[in-house]
């Protein structure tokens, strides 16, 4: 248990960035470091990771933690994976909130700040390319933009219609295929 | 406090599909319009703080957000908070063998899920433009590192912290 914990602090402690670095990383260690799940079943929980709520490091280790220890493994890993963020943060916030307004602080910002923008436009884009691709996807993607910038809904709102048109049109298509035969 | 940020936040997470960065136009929503617990500035600046430190910059997010509101139990609520749903749901995922993979009902959900978080996101981009390109400098910085994210493959860390020694230059 202990080895689950500090396995996973330490892909907590170095990685850096976007989550899906440290999907790798939990690969190399539970599969080949320690051997605690095969390369197939590792690839599965990734799977599942990424469809599960939440970022996908994090379900990665809570997966992995359930697979090796049931469910106080799974407490345990999510804690180790989390964990040393949440000290560095708090270590980070309350100088930041400090300093905030200093000049320097100030314009380190000013100048960071197009680059976080040109970071999340980079992220949407990615992901566009891969998942916008046919008629279907370009309609929903445009009613989402409309949606939640126009009519000002909800994201969640916007995520749970989007689900609802994926399912919609499988149904309809099936029974296209159906009506077909 | 305690309770609507740790509230708050396991709606987020509870929310947030396909990527870390799609819980990104949830904070928005959630922190900065509905709660007005960070200005639209401020939460600019918490991803770029979440994007530099270790870990899951959702995670890291919710952490600073509610250790401003809160202090140290705030921090440990938000944290919390997003980071149950998943739990549960992939422990119930696991425990009762629920198929998900190959599922087509999740898989046909995903098809409609996928490009809308593509929306999302850009959205989240759209809604953060003004605070964060205030001048031409913003402007050429902003366009400079999209094209090098997008042609070249430069650390997003190293972008960030160029940018931010740009900034005390030109400032």
């Amino acid at each position: 248990m202990w080895k689950l914990f500090a396995t996973f602090f330490k892909v907590g402690a170095t990685t850096f960035g976007g989550g899906h670095a440290m999907v790798p990383i939990i690969h190399r260690e539970v599969v080949d470091a320690h051997g605690w799940l095969t390369n197939e079943e590792m690839v599965d929980i990734i799977a599942i990771a990424e469809i599960t709520p939440g970022p996908v490091a994090v379900n990665t280790a809570t997966f992995v933690g359930y697979k090796k220890a049931g469910v106080v493994g799974s407490v345990v890993a999510t804690a180790g994976v989390v964990l040393p963020s949440f000290l560095v943060i708090l270590a980070i916030v309350s100088f930041f909130l400090k300093v905030e307004n200093s000049p320097v602080v100030a314009a380190i910002f000013k100048g960071m700040r197009p680059t976080i923008l040109a970071l999340v436009a980079w992220a949407a884009a990615r992901i566009a390319k891969v998942t916008v691709k046919d008629g279907f996807t370009v309609a929903v993607c445009g009613a989402a933009l409309l949606l939640v910038l126009v009519v000002k809904l909800h994201p969640i709102g916007v995520i749970a219609l989007s689900a609802l048109a994926g399912l919609v049109r499988s149904m309809l298509t099936r029974k296209g295929e159906g009506e077909a035969q | 406090m305690i309770f609507s940020l740790f509230g708050t936040f396991f709606l987020i997470g509870l929310f947030t599909f396909g990527g870390g960065y799609a819980m990104l136009p949830l904070i928005q929503k959630e922190v900065v319009v509905s709660h007005q617990w960070l200005t639209m500035t401020e939460f600019i600046d918490v991803v770029g703080i979440a994007e530099i430190t270790p870990g899951p910059i959702a995670i890291n997010t919710a952490t600073f957000v509610g250790y401003k509101m809160a202090g140290v139990l705030g921090s440990a609520a938000a944290t919390l908070g997003v980071v149950l749903p998943s739990l549960i749901v992939i422990v119930l995922i696991a425990a009762v063998f629920v198929k998900v993979r190959d599922n087509p009902y999740v898989e046909a959900a995903f098809s409609g899920m996928r490009p809308a978080v593509a929306a999302l996101i850009a959205s989240a981009a759209i809604n953060i433009l003004p605070s964060s390109v205030v001048d031409v400098k913003g402007a050429a910085i902003a366009v400079a590192s999209f094209a090098l994210l997008r042609f070249t493959k430069v650390s997003p860390i190293l972008l960030l912290l160029l940018s931010g020694v740009l900034g005390a230059l030109i400032y």
